[in-house]
């Protein structure tokens, strides 16, 4: 019988070495999976590279991974807000680098490696600073600029329900880079409010099939704390 | 002859105008989310959010606020009847293929042609952070500016060439100001509204680009 489903988080996550390349979720903290952040901190895995949409937010799940000193590099298209005061210390500091990537390329690109496609070319970014250097095309008068797969060795990513053959549903605006990351990593992590009986999901409503995803882990729902 | 500047609601208002019934549109953040407010309620427009939402409503009420249900600003919002969520490859599909109607975006500079600086300074010490912006630039079927027409010390923001870095190129198609609408064509930038008692010799000297006068009379 599979089942992907764990009450161990911490089981789980053992199997995160330092230096893997981790996907996680999230459109600042709507989707977040700060448990499974919190897990990794708590097992205090190093030098990580992470892709994310943003770069943490107040003191609160990848923020706060950050701030663990876990991470050497960090994929994201957009750090600077009004609350990623501790990115910005290290990134001042010379302490992380940073990946700078239009958000459409940072989807296209997370979604290349989960098809299996390689480098792709997207009109996004032709012309500026974050196209330097990159091999470009004109194909039907139009400009293109080939950027490079995102794989990742880990994806964590939150959804809402999900059952013991990892089959996922989301909610609101949570979903944004889940369903994308799912499929981009070589093993896959949801936490979820609520695993439920296969069946139990309707499945004409199931928005990432099992087959991306490896393990499934049940947390307590807890609303994360909202910063601007 | 004096003139009176719009007001930020005022440009918000006038972008209103143009954005057509049935059309899928996406509001920047700052000013450009303020033409929600002017959309008249006889029209079906969609708000698009880059982070997965499609026909998104105003700000709940209080005590309703879902941290699950934000827009690309991160502000609290709520869901149209008949709105709906997908994922971020889906989101920059709808921009990038061309589905898009209509980004109104903020910006640093225009220039001439059409470019559109509005990411990053370029200052040396700045954290650069660039979001959807340059997937807009390039992916949405129009692309409005709302700006005030210079700057806080006076400088143009209409420009014959960049000086910060592009977001896009030649991808600007009406720039809304303060001052002005104007739109940036094939064969230049032409002014089709002024405010009142603005002359369009003194336009031209706020401008960093040259101007062409199409306003009626």
């Amino acid at each position: 019988m599979i089942d992907k489903s764990s009450a161990s988080l911490k089981d789980v996550l053992s199997q995160i070495k330092d230096g893997s390349t981790i996907m996680i979720g999230g459109f600042g903290t709507a989707g977040q999976p700060a448990e499974l952040i919190d897990g990794l901190i708590e097992l205090g895995i190093k030098d990580l590279v992470i892709v994310n949409n943003n770069a943490g937010n107040g003191d609160y799940g990848l923020a706060k991974l950050l701030k663990a000193g876990a991470v050497r590099k960090i994929i994201c298209s957009f750090p600077r807000q009004s609350d990623s005061y501790i990115f910005d210390e290290l990134y001042r500091a010379g302490k992380i680098e940073l990946e700078l990537v239009p958000q459409g390329n940072l989807a296209c690109r997370i979604q290349a490696a989960g098809m299996g496609l390689g480098p792709i070319y997207t009109p996004t970014g032709f012309g500026t600073l974050l196209a330097e250097g990159k091999p470009t095309l004109n194909y039907e008068g139009k400009d293109f600029v080939l950027e490079n797969p995102i794989k990742a060795d880990f994806a964590l990513i939150k959804a809402y329900k999900g059952d013991r053959w990892g089959n996922l549903v989301y909610r609101k605006s949570a979903r944004n880079f889940g369903p994308i990351m799912a499929m981009a990593a070589d093993v896959t992590i949801a936490q979820v409010a609520e695993v439920v009986e296969l069946g139990e999901l309707d499945p004409e409503h199931i928005i990432t099939p099992g087959i991306f995803v490896q393990h499934v882990v049940s947390v307590a729902a807890k609303q994360p704390e909202q910063s601007a | 002859m004096s003139y009176t500047k719009l007001t930020r609601d005022q440009i918000a208002e006038r972008v209103a105008q143009d954005i057509p019934d049935g059309a899928y549109v996406n509001l920047g953040i700052g000013l450009p989310t303020k033409i929600s407010n002017y959309l008249p309620v006889d029209k079906d427009v969609f708000l698009h959010s880059e982070n997965g939402l499609l026909a998104f409503g105003p700000k709940p009420a209080p005590g309703e606020e879902d941290p699950e249900l934000i827009n690309a600003g991160k502000e609290y919002v709520t869901m149209l009847t008949g709105g709906c969520f997908f994922h971020h490859g889906d989101s920059f599909a709808m921009m990038r293929g061309g589905h898009l109607d209509i980004a109104v975006l903020g910006a640093f500079q225009i220039a001439e042609n059409g470019d559109l600086a509005n990411w990053h300074t370029g200052a040396p010490d700045a954290i650069p952070a660039v979001g959807g912006a340059m997937d807009l630039a390039v992916g949405a079927k129009k692309v409005f500016i709302t700006t005030d027409h210079v700057t806080k010390k006076g400088e143009p923001k209409i420009v014959a060439e960049l000086s910060y870095p592009a977001t896009g190129l030649k991808c600007v198609d009406r720039i809304y100001t303060d001052l002005c609408v104007i739109d940036v064509t094939a064969e230049g930038m032409k002014v089709i509204e002024k405010v009142d008692g603005l002359s369009f010799e003194e336009l031209q000297s706020l401008t960093g680009a040259k101007l062409i006068d199409e306003t009626q009379g």
